[in-house]
Order: C-alpha cells, then sequence, then structure tokens
C-alpha cells in the first residue's frame, strides 16, 4: 500500500491550517484492533487452534530447536554445554573442513564423505530407479487377480522388515570365514565363488570388509527391500489406461513393443518424471541408518557418507561443532536440491508434492 | 471376440512371469532361508550346506532364546514403544491434519510451511543428539526416569504423514460437514463421526507407517535408552550380532550347544518379523490404496 502524506493530513480550508484526516483515524483504529480482530476469529474457533497445539509444540520442541542447536557449528568450545555460552568461532569449522586449515585428514575425510553419499545415492538413482517401473509393467500383464496379490504381497514384503533385520541378513549371507573355527563364508559368498565371479580369499575375508564390494551390496539390498514397494505408484498409472487405448493400438498392428511406446509410456510418463525429480532432489539425504549397520573402519574409503562421519566425531567422538557444520553444509545443498525439484516438478506438471 | 495374442505380446507375458517370479522368490528366499538355519544343527550352519531346507533338525536355539529374559524384556520395551508411540503420533497427527485442512484457518500457509519445511531441511544427527540429551535431563528432573518415555514422546514425528492425512480430508466434501453442523454437531463430533469414518484407509495406512517405524526404529533408542533392561528389540538384536560377528568365537562353542552362534541370530530375526507377518496381510489392501491416495496434491 502506498502512504501518501494526504493520508494522514488534509488541508482544512475553514481554519486554514492541515488538520489530521478523519478517514485515516478510522483506518489507525482498524489497524489499532487488527490483532484483536484475529483473537476474536480465533476465540471463536477455538477449539480448531487447540488441536493445532500439540503437534506445533513436538515440532518446536524436537524439529526446530536443534536447528537452533547449529549454532554450535560457529562456536568453539567441544562440550556439550549449552550453546548460548560458547564463543564464536566463526566460520572455523566449515574452513577447516572445506580447505583443510588446521586438519588436513579430516578435511580429506569430509571430502571422501561427501563424494560417498553422492555416489552411493547417484548409483541407486541409475540402477534403483528403473526397476520399479519395469516390475509396474510386468505386474500389469497378470491378469489374474488373486496371483498378481500374491506377487505384490511378496514384493512389498522386504520394505517392512526392519534396517537392522535387513543388515543382518545381509551381513549374514556375505560373512567371513575363519580357519580355526572352520566357520565357512556365507551363502552367497560361496555362491558367487563357486560362479567364479569372487576368489576364494575374498570370501574367506568377508565381502562386506572388502571396500569394492559394499556400493554393490548396498544397492542390491536397496533394490530388494524397496523395488516392489516403489512400484505402487507406477502401477496405479499403468493400471489407469483404459484397455480400448491397447485395442486401438493393436488393430492398428501395434506389437508388444509399439503398445509400450505408443500407449504406456505417455500414460506414466508424468509420474515417472514427477518421481525422478523427487529422487534427484533427495540426492543427499541418505538413511544414515544403514551405512552405519553395513560399514566398518574397512570399508569407510566407499562406504563412509557425511551423517556416518558426522556420527562418529559428533556423537562417538567429540567433535561436535565441527561434525555439525559438516552436516548443515550437506543438508543445506539437499534443500536447496529439493526445493528445485519441487519448483521444476510444480512447472512440468501441475502438481506439486506438498 | 478374444483376439489371439501377437507373438511380441505372447513374449512379453512370458518374460514378466518368469522376472517377476524369479524376483518375488528372491523376496522371499531370504525369510526361508533364515527359519531354515535357525533350526538347523551346528555343523550344517557352521559348513554352510543349508540351501532351503533346514538340515539336522534342533530347536536349541529358539529355547535358549526363549530361556533368556533380556530378550523378553526388549520384547515387551518394543511392544510398549509401539504401542504408545502409535498412539501419541496418530493423536497429534490426526488433530494436526485436520486443522490444517480447514480453509479456514487462519496463517493456514504459515502452518503449512512450518511442517513442510522440517522435511527439507534437518538440522542434522549432533544438534538433534544433543537436543535429546537436553530433554532427557528435563524428563529426568520432572522424574520421569525411564527413557522409554523420552523415546515414545520426542522421537518420530514425520510431516510427510501429516501431509498425507491432510490431503487426505481435504476431499471430504465440505457439504458433508456443514449438514453435520447445521445437525448440532461440535467440532470433535465432526471430526470422530465424520471425517474418521470417511478416511480409513488413509488412517490405516498411515498408523501403519507410525507403528512400522516404530517396531522397527534403533539408532536413537540405541543412543539414548541407557539402561540395557528398557532396550527395544532391534537394539537387542544388533548387540547379540556385534557379539556374534566374531569367527573365533566359534572355536569353544560346539562343546555346550548343538547349534551354531548364528542359529541365535536367526531365531531372533524370525522373532522380530513374525508379528509384522501377521498384521502386514490386513492391512495390506488398505495402505497401497492410501499410498496412491495421499501423495500427490493436485
Amino acid at each position: 500500500m502506498n502512504v501518501k502524506a494526504t493520508d494522514f493530513l488534509i488541508f482544512d480550508e475553514e481554519s486554514g491550517t492541515y488538520i489530521e484526516n478523519p478517514e485515516q483515524a478510522v483506518r489507525d483504529d482498524v489497524e489499532k484492533h487488527h490483532w484483536l480482530n484475529v483473537l476474536k476469529t480465533v476465540l471463536k474457533d477455538w477449539r480448531l487452534y487447540l488441536m493445532l497445539v500439540p503437534m506445533i509444540v513436538v515440532f518446536l520442541l524436537w524439529r526446530y530447536f536443534p536447528m537452533y542447536e547449529l549454532l554450535g557449528s560457529f562456536k568453539l568450545t567441544e562440550d556439550a554445554k549449552a550453546v548460548a555460552d560458547q564463543y564464536y568461532s566463526g566460520f572455523s569449522y566449515f574452513r577447516t573442513l572445506l580447505t583443510g586449515v588446521g586438519n588436513l585428514e579430516l578435511s580429506a575425510q569430509f571430502w571422501r564423505a561427501f563424494r560417498n553419499t553422492f555416489l552411493l545415492s547417484f548409483y541407486g538413482l541409475v540402477f534403483g530407479f528403473p526397476v520399479p517401473i519395469i516390475i509396474a509393467l510386468f505386474f500389469n500383464e497378470i491378469r489374474s487377480n488373486i496371483a498378481r496379490s500374491i506377487y505384490q504381497v511378496l514384493t512389498y514384503l522386504p520394505k517392512f522388515m526392519s534396517t537392522v533385520v535387513m543388515t543382518s541378513l545381509v551381513l549374514m549371507l556375505v560373512k567371513q570365514g575363519s580357519d580355526t573355527s572352520g566357520m565357512q563364508p556365507g551363502v552367497i559368498s560361496q555362491l558367487l565363488e563357486s560362479l567364479g565371479l569372487i576368489s576364494t580369499e575374498t570370501a574367506y575375508a568377508g565381502m562386506l570388509n572388502n571396500p569394492t564390494f559394499f556400493r554393490a551390496i548396498y544397492q542390491i539390498s536397496g533394490i530388494w527391500e524397496s523395488a516392489g514397494y516403489d512400484s505402487i505408484v507406477f502401477f496405479a498409472a499403468v493400471i489407469a489406461i483404459s484397455p480400448t487405448s491397447y485395442e486401438a493400438a493393436q488393430i492398428d498392428g501395434a506389437g508388444k513393443m509399439a503398445q509400450m511406446r505408443y500407449v504406456v509410456l505417455p500414460a506414466i510418463l508424468s509420474t515417472i518424471v514427477i518421481m525422478l525429480i523427487t529422487r534427484i532432489g533427495s540426492l543427499l539425504n541418505i538413511g544414515y541408518e544403514k551405512v552405519l549397520l553395513l560399514y566398518n573402519p574397512n570399508t569407510y574409503v566407499t562406504a563412509d557418507v557425511v551423517s556416518t562421519f558426522a556420527q562418529r566425531n559428533g556423537i562417538a567422538g567429540s567433535l561436535k561443532g565441527l561434525a555439525s557444520a559438516a552436516e548443515m553444509m550437506n543438508n543445506i545443498i539437499g534443500m536447496l536440491l529439493v526445493i528445485g525439484a519441487n519448483t521444476i516438478a510444480k512447472k512440468a506438471s501441475d502438481t506439486s508434492l506438498y | 471376440m478374444k483376439r489371439k495374442l501377437e507373438v511380441s505380446e505372447l513374449i512379453f507375458k512370458l518374460i514378466s512371469y518368469l522376472l517377476l517370479t524369479m524376483f518375488a522368490i528372491g523376496c522371499l528366499y531370504p525369510f526361508i532361508y533364515t527359519i531354515s538355519s535357525a533350526i538347523s544343527g551346528y555343523e550344517q550352519v557352521r559348513d554352510s550346506t543349508i540351501i532351503l531346507l533346514p538340515k539336522n533338525i534342533q530347536f536349541d536355539a529358539f529355547r535358549d532364546v526363549f530361556n533368556d529374559n533380556v530378550f523378553w524384556n526388549s520384547y515387551t520395551n518394543t511392544l510398549f514403544l509401539t504401542f504408545y508411540g502409535t498412539i501419541w503420533e496418530m493423536m497429534l497427527s490426526v488433530f494436526g491434519a485436520y486443522a490444517l485442512s480447514k480453509k479456514r484457518l487462519l496463517f493456514r500457509k504459515g502452518f503449512n510451511f512450518f511442517l513442510v519445511f522440517t522435511m527439507w531441511f534437518s538440522a542434522g544427527m549432533v544438534p538433534q543428539y544433543l537436543n535429546y540429551l537436553a530433554t532427557k535431563r528435563a524428563f529426568q528432573g520432572m522424574g520421569i526416569m525411564d527413557d522409554k518415555w523420552l523415546v515414545v514422546i520426542a522421537m518420530g514425528m514425520q510431516a510427510m504423514n501429516i501431509i498425507l492425512l491432510r490431503n487426505s480430508f481435504e476431499n471430504v466434501p465440505s457439504e458433508i460437514e456443514e449438514a453435520a453442523i447445521v445437525d448440532g454437531a461440535t467440532e470433535m463430533q465432526v471430526l470422530w463421526r465424520v471425517y474418521l469414518p470417511m478416511s480409513k484407509s488413509i488412517l490405516a495406512t498411515v498408523a501403519l507407517f507410525f507403528g512400522i517405524s516404530r517396531w522397527n526404529g534403533y539408532f536413537w533408542a540405541r543412543q539414548m535408552i541407557s539402561n540395557t533392561n528398557e532396550q527395544p528389540l532391534q537394539v537387542y538384536l544388533r548387540l547379540r550380532l556385534e557379539e556374534y560377528s566374531d569367527p573365533e568365537l566359534t572355536t569353544n562353542w560346539q562343546m555346550s550347544h548343538s547349534y551354531a552362534p548364528d542359529s541365535v541370530i536367526y531365531a531372533l530375526i524370525v522373532c522380530s518379523i513374525i508379528p509384522i507377518l501377521v498384521i502386514y496381510p490386513f492391512i495390506q489392501k488398505y495402505f497401497a490404496k492410501g499410498v496412491n491416495m495421499g501423495g500427490v496434491k493436485e
């Protein structure tokens, strides 16, 4: 609103001087009582606002208050004292992490973790993203409802296992062998060994003690865990295609590949685009639990991600400020990616995710 | 008239069945392997000769797990966390989502942003850890010594689930609500009698999400619950795994046991997933619907 001088004062011709604008007095009055009006509205609907209170309090206390504690990454002391009592170190932790001033070793570890974070999700995108789409197309081929339900129940199942159960299974299936107790390596290691894909020494040393295999094991177990479940969204798009579209294509002489190209793909493209953009948006938000449960010092080279770096140094270790600084940088870039992805998704398809 | 399948269609159908069957077997196999290994004898597990079916069957691993008080403690703790955690989260989320779904709510955009922002940006592990530690001290100051309540109350609210609920509540036609209000229903009655019955599948889905993530919760429970008697099952399972992952442990093991140490882990895995396997088929029909319904907002 543009405020002009005449809003407040007008020239009174009778007395020949400027006097207060009476209209403005009313406006002021409304303005002054604005909050009262708000309060009235809130009071009228007080039950509705009361319902919001517990949720807001929980989010404030345990989601937003930690963000205030992020100030710790600008502060110098390394104990868990109240954030407000500490000395500011400015950006020195950030400088150490990024450029290695003061501690080259930590900086190298940070960059390694950052690279691993990106690579783990990037490979997940490349190898993991197409699988649910293909599974959804396959589900569509099964005409019997009972058979399809059985397949769906089975393939969704791994998603409901805990990370601890899943990683325990993985660890057991590729576990190391031992000569003294006669323990043989895990059953998957033995299978790969008999196929000639890995050597006996590798199988005995344990595949998860070997940085070469970490990424592959991470991705394959990830696909096993969530490909079936992730296909739900795509299957909903495929099943929505009207059977007449297929019939029309068949009459025109389209084979299966042509039907895929001209009937199915256009129908599910928008879903694919949205899911792809979401995946790209969350490239840096990698679940730390799974890495934490699968990795060990032998595999840090390929397995250590930013959040596990922060866990080791900040929770198990005592470099709290430095560890928060590392995660903060990761999460800010991650947030920009998510916001960017959501904006693009909105533009591309008139739908937004939130 | 039924049309004959063209060759390419037939081939694709065959490939679909083949690959899906393989994938479904792959999803199921680890569980069968787990059960078989839990009840197989020492030598078979040691030599990794179990492929599918159990060999030299024993139930001593299960018996010893069941005779362990710490196991039952952890099982009860997980039931406790899941039960109260799900109720707590559902209560907050349903009330919050209901209020947010109302167009007449003042600062509605602001509240929505308040939620969504937590999905974009999280403070990270270390500040959260310090925050939970401070909460723990505050709880103890109030006389709540049991860390389980800390886990129930402070952890696990997920903005995504609230948004799923909100989107679903927004789809309830406002005429029905108006009719109920004309009939003299209060806000609570509208929520209880109109909204909840009309959103059954999304409620089941969200409750399932909350319940599963509670049942499966590990990291923060391990960090925050200091008393061994209060630890949930997942933490107990992981601790046993770490204890038994040392292959040298098994050198003198055979003297006193008829089963391999691995069988204990497998038996624990079985115990930990059985409740999910029992509940899952009943809820499955709701939740595929729920996932599709609330996800994308027009």
